[in-house]
């Protein structure tokens, strides 16, 4: 069996199923090729942290455009996805942390951005009453704020299913090959031949891109995460804090969601990723210290969910300078949920113009080369 | 305790850690403060042979931290439990789980009413804090669990409304292919069987072949409906009612652990697949007592010598001549205990609904998740135990999905025209058991303190 396409989007996460809904959109005949289930990894075990704030310069650009996007996503996948902007912290507890907000806050507005906002003790005190009361301000983005991840994720596949494309699951890929001008890509469910290819691949991608000649450096990371049981209201806004590993919201079904970037281990032979418990005290110990009022509460699951992570945690979301046709988006570091809508976008352009408008020149695949 | 008491002959360092207050597990529960009361004859003989159990293992010297609640494994082996609200961590290396059994979750219309529990629970009443209930109960069940709880509950006085047997028809007969293996060699556990059923029989109201079962009630338990095999329906009163469909491996530490399990076709579950000597698939992490399949105590204590010799035997405490040697005498006697057991489970083999309830029953409790919003997920593509899960929060809460795991396989199963053991359970996420997030957090203190 060899299926005959346009675009083939290797990879059915997040990132595949947004860069296949844009394609399909625009007229492309497109299917993504997923190894396990669609949203197995990364995808499926984000905190779905819908965040401008605190980004690296660099991001800024492409994540202001994808909070406008945010703002109005259910025009783009028919489901709000759960979203809901009631803002994202970074909180001070110190004095002496307060100059690195107050430096952070200068730059972007001296970049012209205006997302984030620097809070005193007061508005802190207002906007998060259950804050321990020895914080002493923050840096926050009020537009920001969260999605419920299995909803976004079941709406970008039925959206992309909606827009025509077809998504092979258990479809991992064997070797890529290029036929005249066109890539055949050979899978465990056959051939698939397309002029172009989205390396949308996630933890694997390096794999992916070295199959059509671009041999990378790229590190890998296993983010965790903790799930409590349901409590009462407790917070809106998603709250993370200087010097310590901690992101900390509520959802809307009232368990608390504790990530923050505390590192579990990853087997990316076996496919599976592994809790570090030592590791992961020190993100329920940020929480207590923040929050005192959940030092009972109990956890009810943790996870840890694997992805690419460049040195320089930047995403590579470019053309590829060495196999024609070929587009590569991954490497979002712990930090690609947001980015989402956006970068589909920018495949698509990539894919069918062979630029885009948006800012990615820091994104380039090249500064990840081996030597 | 009989891995405990084996290794220890062999000089190994042994800590046992146990969330009950005292030694003695579900089937010896709190033994040691009702030796010598009366509660020990209602409880019965079987019961009473815990004693030796205890006491030898109580002078092995094997280290025991009761009250403790281990949360988390990793493999290599380290645990993290809780013990008063302080959490610790412990490597060792080798780790024995001997986790046993659960009662398989039997879900049916208003199975989560208050008013309607599982005889075990019930049976831990009567064995930790000696109580019955005050009023008549409905037991509605199968299995040998069923009619020793009833026999147990008449001698302590307590009243049976009615017993509503769910041992379907023509199990018997399916049953007897297999009498007579159990009969030559366990013929006194089927007599004792035997006997508890023609009591209860003569003593309480006995409707057989129970094929569905209702509960009603707004606020609690208020009535029971119920149908034959023969078609005959009744709706009676009742406040309480006691339900129990056998038991299934508590597999939840070895499935997080990775290890490799196995689908026994005779009772319904999976159990992790073990070698000989009761080590898993990952090296190091033995396996004992019912939680390698349902086999009863007496089956449980030799496999738990059986793991003892093993770990001596990796430890390198004892040649692996000397490890055959002592095991022989230990082997022959797992052969007769477990000899029942194929009769046993053809005998009490849940009806089909068991597995796969109607639509309107509530297959997660935690999540309240009904049997019909799962099936809905179904009819909208191929989706596995995980993405079941993702998209109905089916297994998201604080029972990790030890209640709805295998109904959300059956019913996935059923739809797809697959088998159970191919469609597999939700993939299990730690930690084992709830633990707060101030015991986590004090993990950090209790790491540095030498």
């Amino acid at each position: 069996m060899t299926k005959e396409l346009d675009t083939i989007v290797i990879g059915g996460g997040l990132h595949g199923l947004s860069a296949a809904l844009y394609l399909a959109r625009a007229g492309r005949k497109v299917a993504i090729l997923e190894r396990s289930w669609v949203g197995r990894h990364s995808s499926g075990g984000t905190a779905a942290g819908v965040r401008t704030l605190n980004r690296d310069p660099a991001e800024i650009p492409i994540s202001l455009e994808a909070m406008d996007m945010w703002h109005r996503i259910e025009t783009i996948v028919g489901d709000d996805c759960g979203f809901h902007a009631h803002g994202q912290f970074e909180v001070a507890e110190f004095e002496h942390h307060f100059p690195e907000l107050e430096e952070r806050y200068a730059m972007t507005r001296a970049m012209g951005f205006e997302n984030e906002e620097l809070i005193g003790r007061d508005e802190l005190r207002r906007l998060v009453p259950a804050l321990a009361p020895h914080c002493v301000g923050a840096i926050i983005a009020r537009q920001d704020g969260a999605a419920d991840p299995h909803r976004t994720l079941q709406a970008f596949r039925r959206a992309t299913e909606a827009a025509g494309v077809t998504i092979y699951e258990g479809a991992g890929v064997i070797a890529i090959e290029q036929v005249g001008i066109d890539w055949r890509v050979r899978t465990e469910q056959g051939n698939f031949v397309a002029p172009t290819i989205v390396n949308a691949a996630g933890a694997w991608a390096d794999k992916i891109a070295a199959m059509v000649g671009d041999n990378v450096e790229v590190g890998h990371k296993a983010s965790m995460m903790i799930v409590t049981e349901r409590i009462a209201p407790l917070l809106k806004p998603v709250v993370g804090v200087v010097g310590r590993p901690l992101s900390f919201k509520q959802t809307h079904q009232g368990t608390l969601l504790i990530g923050g970037g505390l590192k579990g281990k990853a087997d990316l032979e076996a496919q599976r990723t592994f809790v570090d418990f030592t590791q992961l005290a020190r993100g329920a110990r940020a929480a207590t210290d923040l929050f005192p009022a959940v030092d009972k509460v109990r956890i009810v699951r943790t996870w840890a969910g694997m992805e690419s992570s460049p040195k320089d945690e930047l995403p590579v979301l470019c053309l590829s300078p060495n196999a024609s046709g070929v587009v590569h988006s991954f490497g979002y570091s712990g930090h690609g949920f947001q980015l989402v809508p956006v970068c589909g976008a920018i495949v698509a352009d990539l894919i069918m113009q062979g630029s885009t408008s948006r800012q990615i020149s820091s994104f380039k695949i090249d500064r990840l080369y081996k030597n | 305790m009989s891995a405990a008491t084996t290794a220890r002959r062999y000089g190994l360092d042994v800590l046992v850690v146990d969330e009950q207050s005292s030694p003695g597990g579900q089937i010896w529960r709190n033994i040691e403060h009702l030796s010598g009361t009366p509660r020990m004859a209602i409880l019965g003989k079987a019961y009473e042979k815990g004693l030796d159990v205890v006491n030898a293992f109580r002078a092995s010297g094997a280290v025991f931290e009761h009250g403790t609640q281990v949360w988390q494994i990793e493999a290599g082996a380290r645990a993290f439990m809780t013990r008063n609200g302080a959490a610790s961590s412990v490597e060792a290396g080798h780790l024995l789980l001997a986790t046993g059994a659960q009662e398989r979750p039997a879900p049916f219309p208003g199975w989560t009413l208050p008013g309607v529990m599982t005889i075990g629970a019930a049976q831990i009443v009567l064995k930790s804090s000696d109580q019955i209930p005050s009023e008549p109960v409905w037991i509605a069940g199968s299995g040998p669990l069923s009619l020793l709880y009833a026999a147990q509950l008449l001698k302590a006085g307590g009243q049976i409304a009615g017993f509503l047997d769910t041992t379907p028809a023509g199990r018997v007969v399916e049953a007897l292919s297999k009498f007579t293996g159990a009969a030559m060699n366990a013929p006194a556990d089927l007599f004792k069987g035997l006997g508890w059923l023609l009591s209860l029989k003569r003593h309480v109201r006995f409707i057989a072949h129970v094929t569905e079962i209702e509960a009603f009630g707004t606020d609690r338990l208020e009535q029971i409906r119920y149908v034959t095999a023969k078609g005959r329906t009744a709706t009676v009163a009742a406040r309480l009612l006691l339900v129990h469909e056998g038991v299934v491996p508590t597999i939840h530490p070895t499935l997080a652990l990775g290890c490799k399990h196995v689908w026994n076709i005779d009772q319904d579950s999976f159990a992790p697949g073990l070698d000989a000597w009761g080590e898993t698939s990952e090296a190091g992490v033995f396996v004992a007592g019912d939680n390698a399949g349902i086999g009863g105590a007496t089956a449980a204590c030799l496999r738990g010598e059986l793991a003892g010799l093993g770990v001596a035997r990796k430890a390198g405490r004892i040649s692996a001549a000397e490890a055959q040697t002592a095991a022989k005498p230990i082997r022959a006697r797992l052969k007769r205990a477990l000899a029942a057991r194929p009769f046993l489970d053809r005998l009490y083999r849940p009806r089909q609904k068991v597995f796969v309830p109607d639509d309107h029953t509530i297959a997660c409790r935690c999540e309240e998740v009904s049997v019909a919003s799962v099936r809905a997920e179904i009819a909208s593509g191929r989706p596995g135990p995980n993405q079941i899960k993702a998209f109905t929060r089916a297994g998201m809460g604080p029972c990790q999905g030890r209640q709805c795991g295998y109904t959300i396989a059956r019913i996935l199963a059923a739809a797809e025209g697959r088998a159970v053991p191919d469609v597999g359970l939700q993939r299990v996420r730690p930690p084992l058991k709830p633990v707060t997030l101030g015991e986590l957090a004090a993990l950090i203190d209790a790491d540095q303190t030498p």
